[in-house]
């Protein structure tokens, strides 16, 4: 436990070291702002919700999270630091949970200062704060989700813009895969058992109930369980591939 | 003298590539052992797999004691190692770098800044401890490789070419160094510079193509060729007498 937070700091820290980080906390906060506001007529709508603000979520994290996630690993391969990292007395499940520790917390960072658009919806009427409360425990968790995806594929190679694009495109699918424009392609030929199980993989559908305030043990624990998969196929990876 | 590291037929193939043929080799307490090779011969790989970062295709490395397939945490914390090239976080200042190497290895307060100085004493980095490791100049990264991998006082130093890219002042400051280590200590030197072995080795050992083909001291190695050099003798090892080692 000690190795993954000296890890985990380092990660945070590494992340601070550069304006990039805080150029991106400035974007996912003002879009989160733009997107809730203009696209989805925030004041039109006349409810004290932030149904809209959520709904973004998802499409936001599919570019933002692969960027978050794809120099964990790939940095390391490409600057060969990942010897120095791997000859230390640390296991490579801790120096995998370190870095995934940390860039969750950098989206959490960013998740937190979106705060004033729930201030805002409170100054404007009496939104339900319980159900705000878990929708942002959903976002907090789909962001680990996508991030455990965005981890995975940097350990994949040595080039950060190859694991970006392999991040957002998994974890694009995962998003669609319950909607019905994806599932109607296999109903036509696919066993329903097929669908279903194609149609249980998304997030999104995971996500929506819980942006409803609606905390069902099953989203949670598909949501905890995709993300420890992906992190333990993380831990495979680097030790097959660690001189790749 | 203790044996502090047992390579045991150890054998690393890439694919078709066998990069370590079936490697035996002890290290004992007080032996600064030179690793010789033309570029390509297997040194790094064989350094990698002592180091744990490598597990190996058949075979198995002890170092004081511990198995690096069965417990290579124990491995990695009795072993002090410079990766080739010395590659260090470089958006880290020099200090920065040195505290997270130094917690990681279980140094906290007082006693991991005091390891932190001493190290720094050194290798000479007081100037530039507060400076991010991507401006400084190849001998200084390397000094900053070295201090790593000596923070925990270890009981074994494997050092892959740790004098590349430092100027001959530089050189000499970090074999002085190396052999004012040496008494209490195994330590492994990877090198193609041929007069740092007869400058600071006690044992040298010329690998090709992924076997060992002499070990021996400086003088037994040099007996090798009559009235020849070094050179003539790694020259001989590495193509004349080992034909299919040829580069």
């Amino acid at each position: 436990m000690r190795h993954i937070w000296i890890i985990t700091k380092r990660e945070l820290a590494a992340y601070f070291s550069t304006p990039v980080a805080f150029v991106f906390i400035a974007i996912f906060v003002a879009l989160t702002g733009a997107l809730t506001f203009y696209i989805g007529r925030f004041f039109e709508r006349d409810q004290a919700n932030l149904d809209t603000f959520f709904g973004f979520h998802p499409w936001l994290y599919l570019l933002l999270v692969p960027a978050v996630s794809m120099r964990l690993w790939a940095e390391e391969r490409k600057s060969g630091t990942i010897e120095q990292l791997l000859t230390l007395p640390v296991t490579t499940t801790e120096a995998v949970m370190g870095k995934f520790i940390a860039a969750w917390l950098f989206c959490g960072i960013a998740l937190a200062l979106t705060m004033p658009m729930w201030i805002t919806v409170n100054v404007l009427g009496s939104p339900d704060n319980g159900a705000i409360t878990v929708a942002y425990l959903g976002s907090f968790l789909m962001a680990g989700a996508f991030l455990a995806i965005g981890i995975c594929m940097s350990a994949l190679t040595r080039n950060q813009i190859v694991a970006f694009i392999a991040a957002a495109v998994v974890c694009f699918l995962f998003t669609m895969s319950g909607l019905d424009m994806v599932l109607n392609v296999f109903r036509g030929w696919a066993p329903s058992a097929l669908v279903e199980t194609i149609g249980s993989f998304s997030f999104l559908s995971r996500f929506q109930s819980l942006t409803r305030g609606v905390i069902e043990v099953r989203d949670l624990v598909f949501l905890v369980s995709i993300t420890a998969f992906w992190l333990f196929a993380t831990v495979v990876f680097v030790d097959a591939r660690k001189a790749a | 003298m203790t044996v502090m590291v047992e390579i045991d037929r150890l054998s690393k193939s890439f694919g078709d590539f066998r990069a370590v043929d079936n490697i035996s080799l002890t290290v004992s307490k007080g032996e600064i052992l030179g690793f010789l090779g033309p570029n390509g011969a297997g040194k790094t790989t064989t350094m990698r797999m002592v180091a744990g970062f490598l597990s190996p295709t058949a075979g198995t490395v002890r170092v004081c004691g511990h198995d690096v397939i069965t417990d290579p945490t124990a491995v990695k914390r009795v072993i002090g190692y410079l990766p080739e090239g010395s590659p260090s976080y470089d958006d880290m200042s020099v200090r920065a770098f040195l505290k997270f190497i130094a917690e990681i290895r279980g140094f906290t307060g007082a006693d991991r800044d005091a390891r932190i100085a001493r190290a720094a004493k050194r290798l000479d980095l007081g100037d530039v401890m507060e400076r991010p490791i991507d401006v400084l100049s190849k001998g200084y990264r390397r000094r900053v490789g070295l201090a790593q991998s000596i923070l925990h006082d270890p009981p074994v130093l494997i050092l892959d070419e740790p004098t590349d890219g430092l100027d001959p002042n530089q050189k000499h400051e970090v074999r002085g160094l190396i052999a004012e280590m040496a008494a209490e200590k195994a330590i492994v030197v990877s090198t193609h510079i041929l007069e740092e072995v007869e400058a600071v080795c006690t044992r040298a050992v010329i690998i090709g193509r992924g076997k060992v083909l002499a070990d021996g001291t400086a003088a037994q190695l040099r007996a090798l060729v009559p009235g020849g050099s070094l050179d003539d003798v790694f020259r001989l090892v590495t193509t004349g007498a080992a034909p299919q080692a040829a580069e």
